[in-house]
This record gives structure tokens, C-alpha cells and sequence, in this order.
């Protein structure tokens, strides 16, 4: 029904571009037009298409609760939570469609007639309104076609508009996702106070799971205490970094400073595709091979080492980070001017004495920088940890050991069906929300340094 | 010189060559792992293309068939019971063990081989009654054993292949009976639960409507998007905001994504779950902020004479960015466009909580059918245990490996083949 109007819509806006532009040619065959005959078809079609799509958008958006208030309206004297209301409204819906299972009583019966009857009004007022506009709007754009009419004008702002709102996309993405977690995690902290999901120890969702009824509030106090996802993340981060940093600094270095044209041709894009393997790929290879061999090793050295240890999720993760320093740090210090390299060489001392003393102090904000932003990197990667890592979040600081990070956590509550309204689904979305925060703010700091360092040099 | 100072300027320059060693070993070994790594993948996964088969008779006995009529037709043959005629076909091999064994033989074949036995029959009509040689699935043990995959000395209860089924394979493999081919229906069957049966068509049907509604989302929005901030915005408080916003959202953790996609495209706007559809709106709202980048950073390129040579000439501003500016800075912006949707190919973490990680096992034909997409399956298969889903797990990343390369060669190709050289 809808993608039929729309569908419609478009072909009507082609075809009036169509005779906008034939109007405009035979005016032109006998005087002189004010822009090209195309502007003409052109202002037509903007004419058709755009306020006719801007209704259709805006009835979509809004006829849903609309109509849903007109239907809870008889339930307003039943002093129902608003849980229970939403409740109502789900099955008054499925009763209407025809994939309601429950018994069905005949106030919900009246109900769910009164839905068909009102969405059928609905929909076919939303198709009078919008044939409505369609001519309006046409019928006035058609005669504005005039040989004094200036048209190229309206249709290049129109476009400009157009550009403007498509701008508006990364914002709105932006809200979207403050929106989606903010809603859920509200949710969540009005079951759960935010002081014992910051400080609490104990994570372990699973736990307040009951199948009828609220669950008890003492088990919810103790269930959701997330320091141990937010320790596991942070050390994984580092012993990811540990691998990354030395390795990916000082290829670094010696791509921009020592290698010659040949190596640095063929070196900085091999390296490069380890950050184009999907992360799916590297947590196969850390959960297949990876994670035995370091058991293997381990035992051989008489340690006990879990199967899915930290050591093995974070050093395939490092692996993974190496190329975001090793190319980051590669432009920073390609960056610094010649002019400090010369001075220092002109005093005598060494290549590697100028990258110690000279260079690496002049780049030190922008590697730093790139550290950031691996950090954050690593802080969100999710696949590796899941196939790699442990489940259970254990507190602790082995690198033998088992750990789980808040992105594993996420996908471990969120995988398979969620029950929305159940504070274990609505947890996954407050760990979302403080994975957002801690990943935004290691970005700013990180985009803010790295810039500050481009405009020192530039 | 003095001998201080000789020792000083070798420690000088024994500290260089130490230092550029550094250098060389930190490249050595991010080189290494990738060997190693591309190591692993292609000898654990490349046995996967071949697919083995065990050769047996199958005799079409009328009465096993249960088929009366005299000249049955098409019907009568979809309809007849195979059941006895496939398990003879099986139990011929080794006429001599009694039946309560059994299993054990029609354990070595795929559990579809009845329908295999049908659908030759089907295919050639004029078997019936006739006793004609049949290639059936080999089972997922059976396969790993004659790839050599699987170690045949360690004690029988802990194989999951007796000795007496290795006798059996031992007996046909001498014969000429075990075969194996190019495993075509690793290409054409959708997943499954058998290792020997699973292929990858589900998933990879899933991920090319992704990626197709992934594009068709992201494309024209970025680019217009670009445009705007490129060459029109005025530089006052609010544009700044878009930038910084589109830098840091190009650097949000992948799952985030995921769950906006589940708390507003399937909560909010009630979007069939597990399908492409869902699963591409999510990867392009991710790959936006790429596409946005890459098509700024190649309009930027665009010298201001071009742009100041069509003003020159009339044109106005919107004539001057579309008719020219845009063009040429097309090449940059669909290789961005392509190195964005590469990133979203391998994308896995965002699918698996839009629901693209239920078990499909048909092949999706529209955006809107439940579907897996290459890097979930990955991980799909990488949680079943059996050998023969490692062997598929590595094959599966070497397609999805080959269509990064592609992606990657075709942004190459397009950027060094139509992009101008300004200088």
C-alpha cells in the first residue's frame, strides 16, 4: 500500500518533469525563455514529488500513536500502569492482524475492530490528502511555467535544501543512537540504582531470571555490578597494547625514517590489510589456535591456563591494532618538519639518536593521539572477545585466566530472542551506553590532541 | 682520538644498528603473523572444495519401491518408498554383518542419502529396475578420514569412526569406490546442520542484499551530504558541529550500531527481524561517516581553477558543483564508497544483535527473507565443535578473504585508472 503511493509519487514527479520541460519548449519555439527548458521540468518534478513525500513521511511517522491513544482511550478508567497499557495495545494489534494465540475476551474484540476500522480510515484519508496535494501543488506549479519566470533560481535552492537535510543524516544518526540507549538504559537504572551498577562486583544476569513475577530486588542489587566487565575490558585493552605499541611504533619508525622507497612500498600495505581481515576472522584464528598454543606453553611451564584466557584474546586483538599505530604514527612523524631532522644531524648525531631525542619528542602528541584512538578501538572490538575470551566475568587480574568485556557481555545477553522490559535485555543497552561514553571520550581527547599537533606543523 | 672517545662513538653507532634492527623485527613480525596467519586459514580450509563421495550399487527393484503400476509415471516415482532400496544400496557393501550392525554402515553416508537415491532415479527414469552404481555423501567423519584430517591411532572409543567402519573405508578406497570432487554444493546449498551437507549459499545471498540495501542507504545521502559540507555550508557553529560529529562517529564502536538497529529499526519501526534489510540499514548508518569522509577529502582535491573557470564562464554555484566539481570527484568517492562497504562486508558484531544469527536453511531470495550473512555464519559454524566445521569455518573466510581482495582491487582500479592527476 504504502511502497504503491510511493512508487506512484516518483512516477508522477518523472512525468511531470516530462511535460514541465515540453511546456517550456514550445513556449521557447517562439520567444525567449529565462533559464533552460530543463529547469522547467525540473521545478515541476520538485513541485510533485517533495511536499507530497514530506506529508507522507510526517502521517507515517506520527498515525501510529495516534491511533494508539484512540484505542487505549477506552482504558483509561481501569487505572492501568503504563506497562500494562502497552501490553493491551500489543494484543489489540496481533488480535487485528490475526496472530494473537491468547484467549480473547470481547472487550478486546471491540477493541482490535475499532483498530481495523480506525487504520482503514486512516489509510485511505492519507491517500486523499496526499492526491489532494499532488494536484494542488501541480496544478500551481504548472502554470508558474511562464517564459518571464525565472526557474533555475527556486530549483537551486531546493537542491541546496535537499544537500542541507542530507547533512542533517550523520546528526540524526547521532541522536538515534543516544535515543535507543538512553531509552532503554533509563529503564534500566530504575530497577537497578546506577550507584551498583558503576561499583557493584558481581556480574551475573542470569541469575534474575524468574518466570513469573518481579524478580526478587536483593538478587537485582547483587546481579549487575559491571566493575568486573569494565576491569576485564580495560586489560584485555592493555594487554592488546602491549603487543600493538612496541610493534606498531617501531614499524613505524622505521617506515618513515629508515626504509627505503622499495620496502616502504610493498611493507605499509601488507601491514595495512591486518586492519582488513574482518574480526570475525581474527577471533577464529585466537579461539582456534591461538588459545591452545598459549595453553599448551602455559602447561608446559607447569601454569594453569584456562582455554579461553585473556593473554590469547588480547594478543590476537593487538595483532589486530598493530597497522592503526604503525600507519598513524608513520604520518605524524613524516609530519615533523625537515628542518628539526637537518638541525640534529648537523650537530652530529646519529639517525637514531635524532628519532629518540628529536623527532619523537616533536611528534609525542600525535602518537599519542593514534594510541588513543587504538585504545578506543580496542575498548569496542567485540568478535575477538566473544570467540576468544571467556563468558563469565571474573574479576581478576591473571592474564591467564578467563575475562569478559562489556562488548562480549552485550552480545552474550542480546544473542537469540529478548524480551523487551526485562532488566537483563535492558542491561546489555547501559553497558552500550557507557561503552559510547568511555569510546566518545577517548575520541575527543584523541581527535582534539592530533589536531592541535597538525596546526602546530602546518 | 682517544680511546674514550673511540668507545663512545662505537657504542654510538652499535646503538644505531641495534635500533634499526628494532625497526626490521617489528615489521618482520607483523609480517610474520599475517603468514602465519593466511597459513592456517589455507591449510586448514582449502580440503573443504573437495567434497568426498562413497560409490555403491543401487539396484531399482519395482517391488522394494513399492511401485505398482506397469509403466509408472512421473508421480508414482516422487511417491514410491526408498526407504529399503537405500539401505540395501548401503548394506550391500558388506553383505556379511548382521543387521543389528547396520548403522554403523549407514553411518559413513550423509542422513540425506535416501534422497539422493530418489533424486537419481527421478533424473533418469529408465533405472527403475535395474541395478545402476550411485555416489552418496560421505558423512563428515567419513570425509575428514580420506582428507587425512583425522588421526586414525588413537584409541577406538575416543574416534568417532570405529574400526570397523575404517575397514570398510579401507576396502572401498582400494577399490576405486571412495570419490572426490569439487565440492560444488559447498557453493549451492544453504547451511545446514550436518558438516558435509552445509554450504554457504544462505549466507552469502544474506550478505549481498546486505551489502546492495547498504549502499542504496548510504550512497546518495553521504555523497549529498559531502556536497553540501564541501561546498556549500557556511562556516559558522552548527556545520562545525556536523563535522565533529561525523568524525566521531566514524570511530564508534561496530556493536553500538547494533543496537541502535535493534532499539529503534526493529523496536520502534517494527522491521522484519534477521533479514538484510534490518542488517544493511545498521552496516549504513555505520559506513555513512566513512562515505561522507572519502567524498569530502575528494572534492577537496579538486583544484579551485576548476571551479573558477566555470564560474568564469556563468555557470552558478549548484551548475558549477554538479556539472563539474562533482564528476571529477567521482573516482575518489566510489573507492571510498567501495573500501566502506568492504568494512561493512566483514561486519559481524552489529548483524548478530539485529537477529542475522538464526539458523536459515533456505536461500533467501528477497531483502526482506530471514537470512546469515558470510561473517556471521564464521562464527556460527566456528561454535559447532565437529572437524568438519573448522574445515568449512576456514573455507568460508577464504570466500570472504577473496571478496575483501576483490573490493579492495576494485577501489584500487577505479582511483588509479579514472582519477585525475592534479599538478
Amino acid at each position: 500500500m504504502n511502497l504503491i503511493l510511493v512508487t506512484f509519487i516518483i512516477l508522477l514527479a518523472f512525468t511531470s518533469y516530462y511535460f514541465g520541460r515540453k511546456k517550456a519548449l514550445v513556449i521557447q519555439s517562439s520567444q525567449r525563455l529565462t533559464a533552460l527548458p530543463k529547469f522547467y521540468g525540473y521545478y515541476l518534478a520538485a513541485w510533485c514529488a517533495a511536499p507530497a513525500l514530506i506529508i507522507f513521511v510526517l502521517w507515517s511517522v506520527f498515525e501510529p500513536s495516534i491511533v494508539k491513544t484512540f484505542i487505549l482511550q477506552d482504558y483509561t478508567d481501569q487505572n492501568l500502569t503504563k506497562n500494562e497499557l502497552q501490553l493491551i495495545y500489543t494484543k489489540v494489534k496481533a488480535l487485528a492482524v490475526g496472530t494473537y494465540t491468547g484467549n480473547i475476551t470481547n472487550f478486546l474484540d471491540e477493541s482490535a475492530n475499532k483498530y481495523i476500522q480506525l487504520k482503514g480510515i486512516a489509510n485511505s484519508a492519507k491517500v486523499a490528502i496526499i492526491l489532494a496535494i499532488l494536484i494542488f501543488s501541480l496544478s500551481f506549479a504548472y502554470r508558474s511555467v511562464q517564459k518571464n519566470n525565472r526557474m533555475r533560481e527556486p530549483v537551486e535552492i531546493f537542491l541546496k535544501w535537499v544537500l542541507f537535510v542530507a547533512s542533517l543524516g550523520a546528526v540524526l544518526v547521532t541522536i538515534g543512537i543516544i535515543f535507543s540507549l538512553l531509552f532503554e538504559a533509563i529503564r534500566f537504572f530504575q530497577a537497578v540504582k546506577i550507584f551498583d551498577f558503576i561499583f557493584g562486583t558481581h556480574w551475573y544476569p542470569a541469575k534474575t531470571f524468574v518466570r513469573d513475577g518481579q524478580p526478587d530486588p536483593e538478587l537485582m542489587k547483587d546481579a549487575f555490578g559491571a566493575v568486573p566487565l569494565f576491569a576485564g575490558t580495560f586489560f584485555i585493552a592493555f594487554i592488546a597494547m602491549c603487543v600493538a605499541i612496541p610493534i606498531g611504533l617501531l614499524s613505524g619508525i622505521y617506515l618513515s625514517e629508515y626504509a627505503g622507497r622499495g620496502v616502504r612500498k610493498y611493507a605499509k600495505p601488507i601491514i595495512e590489510i591486518l586492519a582488513g581481515i574482518p574480526t570475525v576472522v581474527y577471533g577464529f584464528f585466537a579461539a582456534l589456535t591461538v588459545g591452545p598454543f598459549v595453553k599448551e606453553i602455559g602447561n608446559a611451564m607447569g601454569l594453569e591456563v584456562s582455554s579461553e584466557s585473556a593473554l590469547a584474546a588480547g594478543a590476537v586483538m593487538g595483532v589486530m591494532i598493530i597497522p592503526f599505530i604503525s600507519s598513524l604514527s608513520d604520518d605524524v612523524i613524516t609530519a615533523v618538519p625537515q628542518n628539526l631532522r637537518d638541525g640534529s644531524y648537523a650537530m652530529g648525531a646519529t639517525k637514531s639518536e635524532t628519532v629518540k631525542k628529536v623527532i619523537f619528542p616533536a611528534a609525542l602528541p600525535g602518537i599519542v593521539g593514534s594510541i588513543l584512538l587504538a585504545v578506543s578501538r580496542a575498548v569496542g572490538e567485540t568478535m575477538i572477545v566473544v570467540m576468544a575470551s571467556g563468558l563469565a566475568a571474573n574479576l581478576t587480574m591473571n592474564p591467564l585466566e578467563s575475562t569478559s568485556t562489556i562488548t562480549a557481555q552485550i552480545v552474550v545477553i542480546l544473542i537469540g530472542d529478548q524480551q523487551f522490559g526485562d532488566p537483563k535485555t535492558q542491561s546489555a543497552f547501559a553497558l552500550g551506553i557507557s561503552l559510547f561514553i568511555v569510546t566518545l571520550f577517548l575520541n575527543v581527547i584523541a581527535l582534539s590532541v592530533v589536531k592541535r599537533y597538525r596546526e602546530k606543523y602546518e | 682520538m682517544n680511546n674514550y672517545k673511540k668507545n663512545l662513538l662505537k657504542k654510538r653507532y652499535n646503538a644505531e644498528r641495534r635500533f634499526q634492527w628494532y625497526g626490521k623485527i617489528a615489521i618482520g613480525l607483523a609480517l610474520t603473523f599475517l603468514a602465519v596467519f593466511m597459513f592456517q586459514i589455507f591449510s586448514k580450509g582449502y580440503s573443504a572444495f573437495q567434497k568426498t563421495w562413497i560409490v555403491t550399487e543401487v539396484h531399482y527393484d519395482k517391488e522394494l519401491l513399492l511401485i505398482d503400476a506397469e509403466s509408472p509415471s512421473k508421480d508414482d516415482l516422487e511417491n514410491a518408498d526408498y526407504y529399503d532400496v537405500a539401505y540395501k544400496a548401503m548394506t550391500s557393501l558388506d553383505p556379511g554383518l548382521p543387521e543389528e550392525e547396520d548403522r554403523q554402515l549407514i553411518q559413513m553416508v550423509s542422513y540425506k542419502y535416501e534422497t539422493e537415491v530418489k533424486d537419481l532415479l527421478l533424473k533418469n527414469p529408465d533405472f527403475l529396475g535395474k541395478i545402476v552404481p550411485i555416489k552418496l555423501t560421505a558423512s563428515d567423519d567419513v570425509d575428514q578420514v580420506h582428507k587425512g584430517n583425522y588421526p586414525r591411532d588413537i584409541p577406538e572409543k575416543n574416534r568417532r569412526v570405529n574400526d570397523y567402519q575404517l575397514q570398510i573405508y579401507d576396502m572401498l578406497n582400494e577399490r576405486g569406490d571412495i570419490l572426490s570432487e569439487f565440492n560444488i554444493s559447498f557453493f549451492t546449498s544453504p547451511d545446514s546442520r550436518e558438516a558435509e551437507l552445509a554450504g554457504i549459499a544462505s549466507s552469502f545471498m544474506g550478505t549481498v542484499f546486505s551489502i546492495l540495501v547498504c549502499l542504496a542507504f548510504s550512497f546518495p545521502i553521504a555523497v549529498l551530504a559531502a556536497i553540501y559540507l564541501e561546498e556549500f555550508a557556511p562556516k559558522n557553529k552548527f556545520t562545525d558541529f556536523i563535522e565533529v560529529n561525523i568524525n566521531n562517529l566514524a570511530a564508534v564502536p561496530s556493536i553500538v550500531f547494533g543496537l541502535l538497529g535493534l532499539g529503534i529499526l526493529l523496536a520502534v519501526f517494527n522491521l522484519p527481524r534477521s533479514t538484510p534489510l534490518v542488517g544493511g540499514i545498521t552496516l549504513s548508518l555505520m559506513t555513512l561517516p566513512t562515505i561522507i569522509i572519502a567524498a569530502r577529502a575528494s572534492l577537496k582535491a579538486v583544484p579551485p581553477s576548476i571551479r573558477e573557470a566555470a564560474l568564469a564562464m556563468g555557470a552558478s554555484n549548484m551548475q558549477t558543483t554538479m556539472h563539474h566539481t562533482v564528476p571529477l570527484s567521482m573516482p575518489g568517492t566510489l573507492s571510498g564508497t567501495i573500501i566502506g562497504l568492504a568494512q561493512a562486508l566483514g561486519e559481524t558484531a552489529p548483524l548478530i544483535l539485529i537477529g542475522m544469527v538464526a539458523f536459515v536453511n533456505t536461500i533467501p531470495g528477497t531483502p526482506v527473507d530471514p537470512a546469515a550473512s558470510l561473517p556471521v555464519q564464521i562464527y556460527i559454524w566456528s561454535e559447532s565443535a565437529e572437524r568438519g566445521f573448522v574445515e568449512k569455518v576456514s573455507a568460508c573466510i577464504m570466500v570472504l578473504l577473496a571478496f575483501l581482495i576483490l573490493m579492495n582491487l576494485a577501489a584500487q582500479i577505479v582511483r588509479h585508472k579514472f582519477e585525475k592527476k592534479w599538478s
